[in-house]
């Protein structure tokens, strides 16, 4: 194949064509004959008892249906968690109940009370104003610390205490920890805050759900990264409505980050109360709305200590994390602070002690959950801030103390139970320094000195799991599902393709590099192949996409399919050339008999599949479709060095992104350009938590940056031309592709890079910083200058 | 929204009779009237539109040289104006193109948002706000965050600008909104220099006499640079700076508008 297309090719992403002109079919773009409209009723205070809700006035008002609360959701199970953590006691975390509409206490501002259904948004506006709710406020539980204290208000009433768990990993390595840090040369000390954040896609979430009482069936529109995923916690855990009565879309879908993996209390309700009023139901979330009801991310607090000996060689390891849960475990919120965070704290070195505690806190505040890179970001900035003040105390260039420590030799087992199959740390470190032009930094340094800025540069390197995830071992971590994906490949006829993937696109490009896949193996043109995906009535049961998994496990999964599909094919094709089979070569579209010039096309031998008039049908069945399940052997491991350079106004504190660069290892690449776009936003995201990007509460838990006015996305101004480099190859030594999955590496290596740049620079200058917590604002850059 | 009547009045005069209506509200350019409606936090039963009102559109200068401003120009014709450098500049960089192209110069004095841009201009420059019953000295217009000396009812028609020597306005913009965490508006007049403060002050906009003062000896940044900054005292403290930043960012802003002026 010719790199204009198939693997290796930066071919267009075809879906852009419906994005960019606005045809795009999004959620909110399902307008279903008679639906009604749903308006929730949300606390506006962090912590209360319900005294008592009056909906007697609203249900009189024009237009309404049915004013729902939490007396309708009797009989109704609970949002459900899926995934249960075990602490370091080998008790099981504890598990409040989630309603799905407030039952008795309401416990963060946007906790939905109640929802009015109307004929239309502003008459269920309109009603909603007129139900009576009388809440007694409660002192809201906001800092971590104070909420484990002996006596502190409960979020939760039937919970002994406010701790979700007490986790430790490995437990069994806790105190020859604490002997190896006692006994070494230098420990380096840091505590840090790994701000909370708001995901922000673009579109916000919307659900439409309709019932046929004729067939029993339901179908729910909503924005999701998981459909089937949506299906099962939804049918199985709250509403009780089986699988093949239920039928979960989601449609385009305009942004997930992480903040649309979960099952969401919205989504119950409209599907709930679609039968109960017996006409559909539509909710589009606000963008004030999104948030005080989307998780959100992040919000860490940790003290880090890193032992070394006088060589700088790394000898153990311990953090100490508060985990923010929120009032509500949101769906996968257990596993982010743990299975995704305590296992990457190896990350790139040979650290061989290592023990992680992480203590959960129930919170007043909006449940927190995965966000881009999910735990992954939490461990690379800890580490790679830790790593870099380390390198400053010991005299030793943070280079070259990385260096010393890096991982070399491969497959390497961590002492935090993952085990990396493949990696070359100094390579993307060389490709790095050479990117950044680093030999050159003095000069640039000395040219911002002489216009009064302050210059820095600061490195990161991450390691990252993704391939989410062998389904046995998540399994006795506490997960409750499988992660496994799935495709069908269904060949038509005349030898298109439409390829059903459990995985889901929201931004990927998957419709594209999916393609690439197929028309790679089999030599025919992408635009013969179609990816279907989102809707659980077309594709088989599948997780979905997060975690950097699409292409490593979906994309397998896909590949096990055409390869099953290939081999039928040229059985078919050794009988149409009565030939033997082990002759067979498929090569750029056509089967040829090895040695000879007899050849049949791609497209003869699927007609012969679907019009088996010269067909084996003693020894095979007719068509051309197949389906495969892959469950991946191990996590993948992309790595990579990443570079930032700023400049600091010491008048005011603004840090300016002069450059980035990120070398990363993905392993192979489907489509260079999608890569390098996942990679651009992915910093655009780093760079903004790093920058800008703050979620913060005031001492009643009233949501601070609850809008643009005062939450900042980071935004084109804010950001330098990238510079983004993947030349870097360490095949996956387990996936069929040799892919390892490049969407939250962005995210998860710019932070510390950025805060690493900024600690530089100021203390090129003089400056006594070590640290300052993200977000790096010119008021917290200028009071750290200025302490 | 709730509902409301809208009413397009063809003149000052009937814009003036509409406004006398109970719950009656002057609509601009409706850049921030409109997401306060939407939000559902006012809810007048009468909006009086204003924008339409030719009249109340254009630049002009007057006898005295003043600048005249229609009360429903935009901030874009403002912009693109130029006679006054200074003025201009600060039009150029209020919101997004939406916002200059729709928001008016008589809205923004009105509502006196205390992180807008213009009431710096207008105090800065010694403006005179001239309403449909008087005209209004711009040290006695500004009363208070979100608080001027309109009387219910009364439109902002026209305002005056004294055009200066040197001028010019330095914004340090609040990051997420882009409003002005620390605006310095500084002018240069033949008979002083006038320092107006945005942004900062839980008062709203100011005057900085102390760095007035400093400038009428020595119209230049180092003049700024031996002063002491004000007090972070009643300063604006909140999630994107403390008061002591924001008096720090007042030194810093009125510096580089000193250096910038033209």
């Amino acid at each position: 194949m010719p790199k204009d297309g198939g693997i290796g090719a930066s071919s267009k992403r075809r879906e852009d064509l419906r994005f960019l002109t606005g045809k795009g079919k999004y959620t909110d773009d399902m307008n279903i004959h008679g639906q009604a409209y749903a308006y929730f009723i949300r606390s506006d205070v962090a912590h209360g008892t319900i005294n008592s809700i009056d909906t007697s006035a609203a249900e009189a008002m024009p237009g309404v249906e049915k004013v729902f609360t939490a007396t309708d959701f009797e009989g109704v199970g609970g949002v459900p968690c899926g995934w249960q953590v075990t602490d370091r006691f080998g008790e099981a975390m504890q598990e409040p109940k989630h309603p799905v509409l407030a039952e008795g206490k309401v416990r963060h501002v946007g906790d939905p009370i109640a929802v009015v259904v109307a004929d239309s948004l502003a008459e269920a506006r309109d009603a909603a104003e007129a139900v009576e709710i009388d809440i007694t406020e409660l002192e809201p539980v906001l800092n971590m610390k104070d909420a484990l204290k002996d006596g502190a208000t409960k979020v939760h009433d039937d919970l002994t205490s406010n701790l979700c768990y007490d986790w430790g990993f490995v437990e069994e390595n806790r105190d020859a920890v604490d002997a190896a840090i006692k006994g070494a040369h230098h420990v380096t000390t840091l505590e840090l805050k790994n701000n909370r954040l708001v995901a922000n896609p673009m579109e916000p979430r919307v659900a439409v759900a309709d019932y046929d009482d004729s067939t029993q069936e339901h179908t729910l529109y909503t924005t999701s990264q998981n459909p089937h995923v949506i299906r099962l916690l939804m049918g199985a855990f709250v509403l009780g409505i089986p699988e093949h009565k239920l039928r979960v879309v989601a449609p385009d879908v305009g942004g997930g980050f992480g903040a649309k993996i979960y099952h969401y209390a919205e989504e119950a309700f409209c599907t709930f109360a679609a039968k109960a009023v017996g006409r559909p139901v539509k909710w589009t979330s606000s963008r004030s709305e999104a948030f005080m009801s989307d998780a959100h991310g992040r919000d860490h607090v940790t003290k880090i200590e890193l032992a070394m000996d006088e060589n700088g060689k790394f000898l153990a390891l311990r953090t100490d994390t508060h985990a923010n849960m929120g009032a509500y475990l949101s769906t996968f919120a257990p596993s982010i602070p743990t299975w995704l965070h305590g296992t990457l704290m190896a990350g790139n070195y040979t650290t061989p002690l290592i023990y992680v505690n992480v203590k959960a806190v129930f919170t007043n505040t909006v449940p927190v959950d995965a966000y881009r890179g999910a735990g992954r970001p939490e461990a690379t900035f800890q580490l790679e801030r830790v790593v870099d003040k380390a390198a400053r105390e010991m005299g030793i260039d943070p280079v070259e103390l990385r260096r010393r420590n890096f991982i070399t030799e491969f497959p390497y087992a961590t002492p935090v139970a993952v085990e990396y199959d493949t990696g070359d740390y100094h390579a993307t470190m060389d490709k790095l320094l050479e990117m950044s032009d680093h030999a050159g930094f003095e000069a640039r340094a000395a040219e911002s000195k002489a216009n009064g800025k302050l210059r820095g540069f600061g490195i990161a390197h991450y390691i990252e799991a993704c391939g989410i995830a062998p389904s046995n071992l998540v399994g006795q971590l506490g997960a409750r599902a499988g992660l496994y994906e799935s495709a069908t490949v269904r060949v038509n006829a005349t030898g298109s393709i439409s390829v059903m993937t459990g995985s889901h696109s929201h931004g990927q490009g998957h419709e594209t590099s999916f393609a690439q896949v197929v028309a790679d193996m089999i030599g025919i043109d992408e635009q013969q192949i179609d990816i279907v995906h989102g809707d659980t009535s077309k594709t088989p049961m599948g997780m979905g996409t997060y975690g950097s998994r699409s292409i490593a496990v979906g994309g397998s999964a896909m590949v096990r399919a055409t390869e099953k599909i290939i081999n039928k094919a040229k059985k078919i094709a050794a009988h149409l050339m009565e030939a033997s089979e082990g002759d067979i070569e498929l090569k750029d579209g056509a089967f040829t008999v090895a040695g000879t010039d007899k050849s049949v096309a791609w497209g003869d031998v699927t007609l012969a599949a679907y019009v088996p008039h010269n067909y084996p049908l003693e020894d095979m069945e007719p068509g051309l479709e197949e389906t495969a399940f892959y469950d991946p052997a191990n996590f993948t491991y992309p790595s990579g060095a990443y570079g930032c350079e700023v400049e600091v106004d010491p008048e005011t504190g603004k840090v300016t992104v002069l450059g980035f660069s990120a070398a990363d290892d993905f392993g192979n690449i489907i489509n260079p350009m999608i890569v390098e776009g996942q990679v651009h936003g992915g910093l655009a995201q780093g760079i903004g938590q790093a920058l800008v990007e703050n979620c913060a509460y005031d001492e009643n838990g009233q949501l601070l940056s609850g809008s643009y006015m005062d939450y900042t996305m980071p935004r084109a101004d804010d950001l330098p031309m990238f510079n983004v480099d993947h030349s870097s190859i360490t095949p996956c030594t387990h996936n069929p592709l040799g892919v390892k999955g490049c969407g939250e590496a962005g995210a998860i290596g710019s932070p510390p890079a950025l805060v690493n740049a900024v600690v530089d620079a100021l203390q090129r200058a003089g400056h006594d910083v070590t640290h300052i917590d993200m977000p790096l604002t010119p008021d917290r850059v200028w009071s750290a200058m200025n302490s | 929204m709730y509902d409301f009547e809208i009413q397009k009045p063809g003149s000052i005069a009937d814009a003036v009779s509409a406004m006398s209506g109970d719950d009656a509200q002057a609509l601009g350019g409706g850049q921030t009237l409109i997401p306060t409606l939407k939000q559902r936090l006012a809810s007048p039963s009468t909006l009086v539109s204003l924008a339409g009102l030719s009249e109340m559109v254009g630049i002009c200068k007057d006898d005295a040289g003043r600048l005249c401003i229609g009360g429903a120009t935009t901030h874009a014709a403002v912009a693109a104006d130029g006679s006054y450098a200074g003025l201009s500049g600060l039009a150029s960089h209020i919101g997004d193109p939406a916002v200059r192209n729709r928001g008016t110069i008589g809205g923004s004095l009105a509502n006196n948002d205390p992180s807008a841009c213009y009431p710096a201009a207008a105090l800065g420059s010694g403006a005179t706000i001239v309403t449909n019953a008087r005209e209004i000295a711009a040290d006695d217009y500004f009363l208070g965050m979100f608080e001027t000396a309109l009387n219910e009812g009364e439109i902002i028609t026209e305002v005056k600008f004294p055009i200066p020597e040197k001028s010019n306005y330095q914004k340090f913009v609040q990051p997420a909104s882009r409003f002005a965490l620390v605006g310095v508006f500084v002018a240069k007049y033949a008979d002083g220099v006038r320092v107006a403060v945005t942004g900062a002050s839980e008062s709203g906009v100011h005057r900085w006499t102390a760095a007035e003062e400093a400038l009428n000896a020595n119209f230049s940044a180092d003049a700024i640079a031996g002063l002491d900054a004000p007090s972070g005292d009643g300063m604006i403290n909140d999630l994107h700076g403390s008061g002591d930043y924001r008096a720090h960012l007042v030194k810093v802003m009125t510096g580089r508008a000193v250096a910038a002026a033209s």
